[in-house]
Order: structure tokens, then sequence, then C-alpha cells
């Protein structure tokens, strides 16, 4: 089975506390640290268990600037076969739209059986793998948390539904899912893949290479307008609790008691 | 890019070094940057989330770890490819490690530290092809944990002075060990020992000893201050059987193996300190942008801040140097053919050349390191003093490593020590050097650089130049005035040493700096020039208050105060208002709310 899955390069949330920049346009960037996107990591960690159990390769493929071929190579060390980093200043300030339409000219120059996305990026709107679905016109599932090969040119996908539900179904190939955090458990990077990809050439592709021209993508082709960035305002009855984690246990379980929560 | 030169252990005090011939942190290629994450992306998820189990000393779980630690590969950056090891180079070795103990809190740090370190790299470079084969791969894999068995009872800084006898048997084939090794770190859970100790109750001699030997027995865990997720232990051998083939190198040579090895596990504990300085550094730093006093964040206030800002540029130093002494030690194996790097003997000048740069890294990244908690620990003020904050863990854990791989103060033997022999020995040019600035102080003033302040950071050039020569004299007047003496005189080998250690911390910080501004310029390179101003700023008054103590105590009373004169116009220093530098930093460590370079 061939596949492809779709990474991008986010501010890593766990190293980073997410700031609004002085003119409300976007976070603050600076000295952010980067990482891949967690759902991306555990949709590649699928990716290599299903090629290990039915055969084929691992494509990794991420479109950004020049520092998310970081993750492509990372996500190699991990076990996928091949990278490919969509690069161009045309793609900049692409929507979710944008970023479909470029991942979609890549997708048809191979041929991929199953396209993998992460459910949505830390930094993103959720968008790319659904759009990407709909302009191939291949199945889509979102939100899956179990993958099955079926011998029938089939998937069983199981998707998590309301009230910890699990729900599945059947998707034909080709198609393309969205993968939930928790579907297995991503392995680490070790020192020899690393070496092993450390000096892989990895393809750099343009929105010339893909055929597209520059109105497809980037701001001339974004469709979403970013208005403003903000905190949300305290609202009525909202509070923030503020102090260190046992000091915000206590505050909460007094309040708790004193709407009557708890007893 | 320019190669890099490759200096003589020692030469930076008399060398003109440009910032092309060191290697700094900024100059980590991908792969290294993949190797730290990688590194540290295991020790968060493994080790940092359940840090209590790590301090129960459970060896099931200690076993899972490195074990998982050896797939990863983090057990053999230094055992070579043939080995089942991953044979990286000295700055990747420094990576994992500092990763390391980032983020387990210093117990795994010091467990993986002591097996991949001074239990492995006995083998690694002292090893006959035979012994490699047996043993590299299962340390390598973790499926082996490995101990160093050098203090005895009455052989701790006296290493040699050990007790521990091994006798031939009478068929040749083996030799009986007896004796008792005390302090063991894995001395619960190690599978294979090195062990020193002395053939015919003379010839000092290193052994490779497994658990299963007939005689081999640990003690009872030590209880210990810090570092309690470690197991610390006595050893004892008794009539144990060890075969002739696990003779490490050669009888009566194992001070060649001990010293040396202890040179490497030097430089990789300032890999690791540098680890905890990070860690520390980010905990103040949350701590301070959240707790609130008088209405404000306690990060505002100015004591605060420099603390905070003191904390990051003592890193920086301490991070400067263990990466630079990495990669310089990396080029000078990198001399060597891949035949001469099995020649066991050559392997062992070779890593000695570095001896007093390591013992450097130790003592200022393993003081820095407490400096650092201690600050920490300060700044949380009564919840520091608590365990429900991980500053008291991380206060106590530290200071172990200002007593292990040798005590700071056996360290500053070595420095001061190793100088003045390679000096006598016509292997380092300090005679010569003296000598220079005896003639320069004679001539009187030519300040011809002075006033030449067009570069930046040209003025803390010039100050870590008159360090320079200011050691230079000391040095002169402590060996001619007290000659064969000055051994005795430990205050002023102390002094010495502490000057030789300030100024390789101001010379890595210095050229790590001028390197970024040559190549990045202003606003990358504000942060690290602000860190070495303020850092030489300090440092140059101390050293010329050294270099006056030794004069005062080694000189004659009379040329006292003509030479003491001269101490001050070598430096020509004139402090700098340091606030504001101070300041700058503690802004961006708060934002950041971590080591930020």
């Amino acid at each position: 089975m061939e596949i492809l899955v779709c990474v991008k390069r986010v501010p890593d949330t766990s190293e980073n506390e997410i700031t609004v920049n002085k003119d409300g346009t976007d976070i603050e960037r600076e000295d952010l640290v980067y990482s891949v996107n967690e759902w991306d990591n555990y949709a590649v960690e699928e990716a290599i268990r299903l090629r290990d159990k039915v055969g084929g390769s691992v494509t990794v493929v991420s479109l950004g600037p020049e520092d998310a071929e970081e993750v492509v190579r990372r996500e190699m060390a991990m076990g996928a076969d091949k990278g490919i980093h969509l690069m161009d200043a045309a793609f900049e300030a692409s929507d979710g739209y944008g970023i479909a339409t470029a991942l979609k000219a890549e997708i048809l120059k191979g041929s991929y059986d199953l396209v993998l996305t992460g459910a949505q990026a830390d930094d993103g709107a959720g968008q790319v793998g659904g759009m990407l679905a709909a302009m191939l016109q291949w199945p889509f599932a979102a939100l899956v948390n179990k993958v099955e090969v079926a011998d029938d040119g089939t998937l069983k996908v199981g998707r998590e539904i309301a009230g910890g539900n699990q729900e599945f179904s059947e998707i034909r190939l080709p198609c393309v899912l969205s993968i939930q955090t928790g579907i297995n458990e991503p392995r680490y990077v070790g020192i020899r893949g690393i070496r092993k990809v450390a000096s892989v050439e990895i393809p750099v592709h343009g929105a010339a290479d893909l055929g597209l021209s520059l109105e497809a993508v980037g701001a001339a082709a974004a469709r979403v307008k970013r208005l403003d960035y903000f905190l949300p305002e305290l609202g009525e009855g909202a509070e923030i609790l503020e102090g260190t984690e046992e000091e915000i246990i206590d505050k909460l379980i007094e309040l708790l008691k004193s709407k009557g929560g708890i007893k | 890019m320019k190669k890099r030169r490759v200096f003589g252990g020692g030469e930076f005090l008399i060398a003109d070094i440009d910032p092309e011939d060191i290697f700094t942190p900024e100059e980590r290629t991908q792969e290294h940057q993949m190797i730290y994450q990688a590194a540290l992306d295991f020790v968060k998820k493994e080790i940092q989330p359940d840090l209590d189990r790590m301090e129960e000393k459970d060896a099931s779980h200690i076993r899972t770890l490195f074990e998982m630690a050896g797939e990863l590969g983090l057990n053999s950056t230094d055992i070579p490819e043939a080995y089942g090891g991953e044979g990286m180079d000295k700055v990747s070795t420094s990576l994992v490690t500092e990763a390391i103990a980032t983020a387990t809190g210093a117990s795994f740090a010091v467990a993986h530290g002591a097996h991949t370190g001074i239990g492995t790299l006995p083998i690694v470079y002292f090893g006959t092809e035979d012994q490699k084969q047996r043993y590299l791969e299962k340390l390598a894999s973790g499926k082996w944990i490995a101990a160093y068995c050098l203090t005895e009872p009455n052989a701790g800084s006296d290493a040699l002075n050990a007790q521990t006898t091994a006798v031939l048997s009478e068929d040749g084939t083996h030799y009986l060990l007896n004796g008792e090794k005390i302090f063991i770190t894995n001395g619960a859970w190690a599978d294979l020992f090195i062990v020193y100790a002395k053939v015919d109750g003379e010839k000092f001699t290193g052994f490779i000893v497994e658990r299963t030997f007939p005689g081999v027995a640990h003690g009872a865990e030590e209880k210990k201050l810090g570092i309690k997720g470690s197991s610390t232990t006595p050893v004892v051998f008794k009539d144990c059987r060890v075969p002739v083939e696990n003779v490490l190198f050669e009888v009566g040579q194992g001070h060649k193996i001990a010293f040396n090895v202890l040179n490497i596990g030097r430089y990789k504990l300032g890999a690791s300190v540098v680890g905890g300085c990070k860690m520390a550094l980010a905990e103040a730093a949350k701590y301070a942008a959240m707790r609130e006093q008088f209405g404000k964040k306690i990060a505002s206030f100015g004591m605060i801040k420099k603390k905070l800002a003191d904390m990051c540029i003592r890193t920086y130093m301490a991070e400067s140097m263990v990466y630079r002494m990495a990669a310089a030690l990396e080029d000078l194996l990198n001399t060597k053919t891949p035949e001469e790097r099995n020649d066991a003997a050559l392997n062992a000048r070779t890593i000695e050349e570095y001896a007093i740069e390591c013992s450097i890294a130790k003592v200022f990244g393993s003081e820095t390191l407490d400096f650092c908690v201690d600050e920490l620990l300060q700044i949380h003020g009564g919840n520091g003093y608590t365990a429900e904050y991980p500053a008291e863990r991380m206060y106590r854990d530290a200071r172990i490593n200002r007593i292990f791989e040798g005590t700071n103060e056996i360290n500053r033997l070595v420095i001061a020590g190793t100088l003045f022999r390679r000096a006598m020995k016509g292997r380092l040019a300090l005679p010569d050097a003296i000598q220079g600035v005896r003639e320069q102080l004679k001539k009187g003033p030519s300040k011809t650089d002075s006033g030449v302040q067009a570069s930046p950071l040209a003025l803390q050039k010039r100050y870590l130049a008159s360090s320079k020569q200011i050691f230079l004299l000391a040095a002169g007047i402590a060996a001619d005035r007290l000659g064969m003496q000055l051994e005795k005189e430990q205050e002023v080998i102390e002094l010495l040493a502490d000057m030789v250690i300030m100024i390789y911390a101001v010379e890595s910080g210095l050229l790590r700096a001028r390197k970024i501004l040559a190549k990045k310029g202003g606003a990358a390179g504000d942060y690290h020039a602000a860190a070495v101003k303020v850092y030489v700023n300090d440092t140059v008054a101390e050293i010329v208050s050294k270099a006056k103590q030794v004069v005062a105590f080694a000189e004659e009373k009379e040329r006292l105060p003509r030479l003491l004169g001269a101490i001050d116009h070598l430096a020509g220093f004139q402090p700098i208002d340091t606030i504001p530098l101070r300041r700058f930093l503690a802004d961006k460590v708060i934002k950041q709310k971590r080591y930020p370079f």
C-alpha cells in the first residue's frame, strides 16, 4: 500500500506560552520552539504500522518554509521511506484551501492508495483533510482512531463518536483519513534512524513543479480572512484560577463546595 | 568554512585563539539537533512524568529504561559501529548527556552517565578486540549495565592507594580479586564492573568483572542526600575469580585507564550539569512569572531579575566551554587513523591531552549548577524549602557533582599541577610566555590597542588578553619564588587554578559571542554580547584580586607595591554598568521561561 502522510511544523504548545502579537494579526512567533504537529505524528506511526503489515511505502509531505524540512526528516527518521517538501514563495499565506490545493496536486503526481492527515493542527483550522478528500473526490473519514486493512481493497475504520462510543465503517481505497491522537503509541526516533536520513536529499516541489498557477495558492487564493486575534474576555460567571497547581486545586474545591457541586 | 585549528591542552593560556577555532552550540548540525531532540523526547515521556518511581530505585523500571535507551542508540554514541554502537562524535555524546540531564532529574542522568561513561569507555579505549566483541554490544543495548569501581574506604581522592588485591593463580588462568569498593554508582544493578586492584599488592591494574563471576557481591544502598533514584552501594570481591583475558590494557597500567577515563567522565559531567542548569533556570523563570507578592509578579523585581540573569549568564559560559571542549577532543581524535584509535596506549595519550580542560568543565559546570539550584530555591522562598516543588530535589541532587569524578579540590590540583608539569617538561611554552609578559612590563606602557574599540566586544577581547597576562605574571612569580614548595601551598594552587578556569570560561563565551555577532550581527547577537559583557566585567575584577593574593603570598614585601600596580596596569580595568544588561537578559528569560540561547 502506498501511503502519503501530510505533516506540519507547528509551535510546540508544551514548550511555549502562546500569546497574541502586538498588532493582533497573529500569535507572537519570535522565540517559539517548533515541533511536528502531534496529530500528524500519530498518523505517521499508523502509516508505518500499516506498511509493516501489508507492505508498500510511506511518504511524508509537508508544505511550509525552509524549516518545514525538519519535520519531514524527523518523520523519516521515525520510519517513513520518503519525504517531499512543498515550498514556494507562492504558497505563503495559504489558507486550508490553498494548502489542500497544493497537496492535491502533489498527490496526483504519485499513485497513492491512502492519504493520512492529522485530525487538526495546533495552529490550524482542521480543514485540510476534508477539503483534500473533496478536491480529490475520494472518500473521507475524520477523527479516525482505528484502521484495519480488509482483503477487498477496503479499510475498516473506527471513529470515536459522542459519549465515548465507537463507530466502525468500511471505506473504499483510495481515501483520505484524518487521524485522531491515541490511535497508537508513536515510536521514539532513534539515533540509527536519524543517521540513516541525515544526508538524504529531500525533494522540494514548488508551484510550477505541481503545475499550479500563482493564483491557485497563497494569499490570492485564500478564502479565509483573519480579522483579529485576541484573548477572549473574561465572561460573566467565568473565573480563571491562578496560583500553583496545589493552590488551584484548593480554590477549585472551595468553589465547588460553595456552589453545592460537592459536599 | 575554515577548519578549526587543533590546540594542545592548556595552550589557550598562551595562544591567540580565533572564533573560527572553536565549535559553538549554534553550529550544531541538523543531525545533532535531531539527536538532542530524540533524547529529550525519550526522557520527557518515559522518565519525567514519574520521577517518584525513579526515586524508589525500582530495578525493573531502571532496566526497562536502559533497554529502551539502548534501542534508541542513547547508550552508545561513543561505541564504534563495529561493536553495535552508533559511533557518533563527542558533540553528539554531549548533547545526549545534556538532554538526559535536562528532563530526568539527576538520578537517571547519573546512572546513565556512569554506565555510558566511566563504565563503558574503559573497554572502548583500552579493551582488546576480544573484550570489545564480548562486552560492548551488551552495554550498547542496555541489556547489561556497567559500573566503575575505583573508590575504596581508604582510597578516595588518593585513588592509587587502593587496597584491593589481585593474585595470579598458579596455573596462570585467572586472578583472585579481594577487596571492597565503596560508593559504586549502579552497584546494585550492574552486570559488569570495571575494577581496579593491585597485582601482587603493587601493580595497579584494571579488570573487567562480570556480576556472575564467583565472589562478587554488593552491599546495602547508601542513604544519600540526593540522586536518591540512583543505586550507590559498596561492592565486595571475595576470592573473585577473574580470567586473565579480562585484564584491561596491561598489568600495572591501571592508572592510565583510571585517570584518562575520568578525564572523559569530567567533560561529560560538564555536559550533564549544563542540562541541570537549563532546567533550574526554566523552573525559576516559571515560578517567578507566576508568583505574586505586593500585587506584582516577583519576576518584575530587580533582585529576582538579577538572579535569573546570573543563572543564564553562567550557564551560557558552561555550555560554551563544554561544547568547545567536546569538539576539540573530537578534532584531536580525528587526527588519528582508525587503526590508531584502536591503540590503547595512544588513546591514553590522546585523552590525556585535554586533562586541564576536562577538569575545568567539571569544576566550572558543577559550581554553576550549584549556584543555579541555590538561586532557584531562593526564588521560591519558603516554597522552595518544601518537597512540593522540584527546587528542593534539584538542590539536593546537584550537590554530588562537586564531589564525584574527582572532588573540585582534586580537579583544581589537576589543573594547576598539569600546567606546571607540562611547562617543566617543555610541552607547554608557559615559561616563554611568562618571560614575554615580564619584558613587556619592563618596557613600560605600550598600550597601542587601548582606544581601539571599533569592533563589538573589543573591550572584552582586550580584557581576556590582559587576564592571560595577569595569570602568567602571577604564575611566574609563584613558580620562581616558591619553587618546589608551590605544590604544598594549596591555597596558592587554588587561586591559580581559579584564574585558569575563569580565563577558559571567559574565552569560550567571548569567542562564541564574537562568532554569532560576525555571522548574524545585531539582534541575534545582542543577548550573547550582553551575557559576555556582564561575565567579563565581573570576572576580570576577580582575576585581578586572585592574582594579587598570589603575589602577596609569594613575593617579597618590598616588591609588592610595584607588582600590585603592574597587575592593575595590565588589567586596565574599568567597570561597566551591568544592571541594564542583566535586566535585558532576565526579561528574555522571563518571556521565554527557559534558557534563551
